[in-house]
């Protein structure tokens, strides 16, 4: 819809997310926020404070260390997000949560992920060079075109599941 | 109107599906057919992600999540699932509080995912889009109020619906219809009928967004709502602005009793009266005569199933739909005869799921390729067999199931459908492809009926002081034994869900999920014996598929499984045609 509208791509960060909607992390925008810098835990899931929707942080959340819109956007229509239905942040927009995030529950920096204070632009730049495939061109525009060559080009598209090397013939563009 | 053209069918001739559209998931269908006749047929999953394997090595509390992504059209039902199969193993009890909300978290996705099956997956099968626009307004609105009270059927608001189809599709592009069959002498309903049907597609797709906000409320978010091992994470608190409170309560409230309206006003009585005018279908379609169930739709059992609901857990044998058997989970195998898995005991063992393997063996061509079904291994899905039988599942044999146990609620709504139908008053029927979309529609109102009952039930224990949504006593690893095993079982949507993990030392080391797609889509066994899918289209040898270039008949026996076989990457050629191949030998 930006790019119709406007004729350009927006403004990413080094993974290619738009910072409009991954430019704060979710901790910067939390509902419980205050209960945070106030010191005011969830130490046991249920439990008073649990009951008086403290902070997340000591059952896991990854809040601090995840870049995403949930808290002002919300879902479905804006009705609620994981946080504020009581259950910690699991990062889900973050490039490999399901391992760098895990363990769900334990309390963040210790686990396989990076510290509190790593910004987007540090994480985006390990993963990117970790990915080592051809990402989507960052314009769309090129992106049209690199898809359009990617199908025309199908017998020349390495399948590594059938034992090809990674990586594609077609370079990332740069815009 | 139609893309496609017709043509003379040689004697034998090989029809390809690929993909099959309107599924969840990546679908081929290989036919070999003939006459106006499918002669034989291969039904391929072609897309593996291995999330068994993942979910081994993990925290068990972590599980849950990872299970959950095995597919966004039921989410929370692996979810569910995973929670009770890692309860059972560490013998965790749930709050019944926790239990309600889950309830009504697999409750609410069943339904909507009937709703949603039927209108946006199965009902361009039975509805012909453009003769919608030869329909007159005023009959559609009459035929609407004769249906029910719902309140959008006036004629102004049909004359509005076929409007807008008509400027969609002004210009030859059929926007979301493009690549219908319209026009398929298949199609039965007269124009009038045809209106509504997609006048209740355009409903659906609103009522489906609200419905999901039950989710939203008590997990977080749809798809993926959040959940705990040991309970809910939502704390309940009426004193407090973002716990579960009144405002919440009264939310629920109003969207199950939006729900309710729906399904007893628009969804049930579009199938019955659409029902009508394809009979023939009550007799096409069969799958293998064995079904069974755990439970009522959406049940959801910790352990072996307990026969806590309405509906017994029961099987059903050999054509017999009157006496239901007793279920035990341990007949349970899974065969690789056909699927590209290597077992260590070699291709025709069959392993029950706690010692089950997932060793991707893949021994099938490089794509692209014509013809999968020359070669004995064809599929990634494995072949679950019960006692050495191919079962079905679904919704219609929840609903059998149910109607041989005599199931008030049940029996009274069958025999008034098979009244109006014309057909004598039994279950039988329900094992056909007209059957297995009426059984849906049955077991999404049995489900809107308990949800009603479940929230209230949730409201009056909270007036009586039962707070608790978490019980704290094994969530820490220490409590744990240092190996354990456990089974979860959820009648999910499409039929009975199992999830099989194995904990030692704190950490999962085996994981198998038995889906009801999986029982539904297998390839043949050891033994040789098809699949639900593969028997309910070639079985017989009379099942319809008059153009192979328009094969709407084999699709509409397909899609009323509401096949989901999770999200995958299609196949489609250079130009983006969905790949319709029909090869002559």
């Amino acid at each position: 819809m930006y790019i119709l509208t406007f004729d350009r791509a927006p403004e990413c960060d080094l993974e290619t997310r738009p910072l409009m909607a991954y430019g704060t992390r979710i901790h910067n925008n939390c509902p419980r926020r205050a209960h945070f810098d106030a010191g005011q835990f969830v130490n046991v899931f249920d439990d008073e404070n649990a009951r008086e929707c403290f902070c997340l942080y000591k059952v896991g959340c990854k809040g601090p260390d995840t870049f995403s819109p949930c808290p002002i956007v919300k879902w479905n229509g804006g009705v609620s997000f994981p946080i504020q239905s009581g259950h910690p942040c699991i990062g889900c927009t973050e490039l490999y949560f399901f391992d760098r995030m895990t363990p769900f529950y334990k309390t963040l920096p210790n686990v396989n992920g990076f510290g509190v204070e790593a910004s987007a632009n540090v994480i985006g730049a390990v993963g990117v060079a970790a990915a080592g495939t051809a990402i989507a061109a960052h314009a769309v525009g090129s992106a049209i075109h690199y898809k359009r060559q990617h199908m025309k080009e199908e017998a020349n598209v390495s399948l590594p599941a059938f034992g090809d090397a990674p990586g594609s013939p077609d370079k990332e563009t740069e815009e | 109107m139609s893309n496609y053209t017709s043509a003379a069918v040689p004697e034998s001739s090989r029809v390809v599906i690929d993909p099959v559209t309107r599924i969840e998931g990546h679908l081929r269908v290989e036919m070999e057919a003939g006459d106006g006749v499918i002669k034989n047929a291969w039904t391929s999953t072609t897309q593996y992600r291995g999330i068994e394997v993942i979910a081994c090595k993990r925290d068990p509390r972590d599980v849950w999540a990872f299970v959950e992504r095995i597919c966004g059209v039921c989410t929370g039902t692996h979810a569910i699932a995973a929670l009770a199969a890692v309860e059972d193993a560490l013998q965790y009890p749930v709050p019944i509080q926790a239990k309600l909300m889950r309830d009504l978290v697999s409750g609410a996705l069943g339904i909507q995912d009937h709703v949603i099956h039927f209108y946006q997956l199965q009902a361009m099968d039975w509805v012909d889009v453009v003769s919608a626009l030869k329909a007159d307004p005023n009959e559609t609105a009459a035929i609407a109020k004769s249906l029910s009270d719902w309140p959008l059927s006036s004629a102004t608001y049909f004359a509005g619906v076929q409007k807008k189809l008509k400027d969609s599709i002004a210009h030859g592009q059929y926007s979301i219809f493009t690549n219908g069959y319209w026009g398929h002498p298949a199609y039965k309903l007269p124009p009038a009928v045809n209106l509504l049907g997609v006048a209740h597609y355009l409903q659906a797709l609103v009522w489906q967004r609200d419905m999901i906000k039950i989710h939203t409320i008590l997990g977080g978010k749809n798809p993926h709502p959040n959940f705990l091992v040991g309970g809910m994470a939502c704390a309940i608190n009426m004193n407090n602005d973002q716990a579960i409170n009144q405002f919440s309560l009264s939310y629920l409230k109003q969207l199950v009793d939006t729900c309710h309206d729906f399904i007893h006003k628009v969804y049930y009585p579009d199938i019955v009266a659409i029902a009508g005018f394809y009979k023939d279908y009550a007799h096409i379609g069969a799958s293998n005569p064995n079904l069974f169930c755990t439970g009522d739709p959406s049940e959801i059992n910790t352990g072996a199933p307990a026969g806590k609901g309405m509906i017994k857990p029961g099987v059903l044998l050999n054509g017999d739909y009157k006496n239901v058997l007793p279920f035990d989970q341990d007949k349970i195998k899974e065969f690789v005869t056909s699927a590209w898995y290597k077992y260590t005991e070699g291709r025709d063992a069959g392993l029950a799921p706690y010692d089950g393997q997932t060793d991707a063996d893949y021994n099938g061509p490089r794509p692209p390729y014509k013809w999968l079904s020359d070669r004995p291994q064809y599929t990634w899905v494995k072949a679950p067999r019960y006692d050495g039988h191919a079962m079905a599942v679904g919704p219609n044999a929840r609903m059998m199931i149910g109607y041989a146990q005599g199931v008030p609620a049940i029996v009274e709504r069958v025999d008034a459908a098979c009244d109006k139908l014309g057909l004598p008053r039994d279950n039988a029927f329900m094992n056909s492809t007209l059957g297995r979309v009426y059984g849906r529609a049955l077991d999404a109102m049995i489900n809107v009926d308990m949800m009603v009952n479940q929230l209230q039930e949730m409201t009056n224990r909270i007036k009586n002081g039962e707070t608790a949504t978490f019980n704290p006593e094994k969530w820490e690893p220490e409590t744990w034994p240092s190996s354990c095993k456990g089974v979860g079982w959820v009648e999910a949507p499409r039929g009975s869900l199992s999830h099989w993990v194995r904990i030692e030392n704190g950490q999962t080391v085996n994981y198998q999920a038995v889906v009801p797609s999986t029982w539904n889509s297998s390839g043949r066994d050891a033994e040789g014996q098809m699949g639900p899918y593969e028997y309910s289209l070639a079985h017989t040898g009379t099942h319809p598929l008059v153009d192979p270039s328009r094969p709407v008949e084999p699709l509409r026996t397909i899609h009323s499984y509401d096949p989901c076989q999770s999200c995958a990457v299609h196949l489609f050629d250079e130009e983006g045609e969905a790949i319709l191949t029909r090869q002559d030998p």
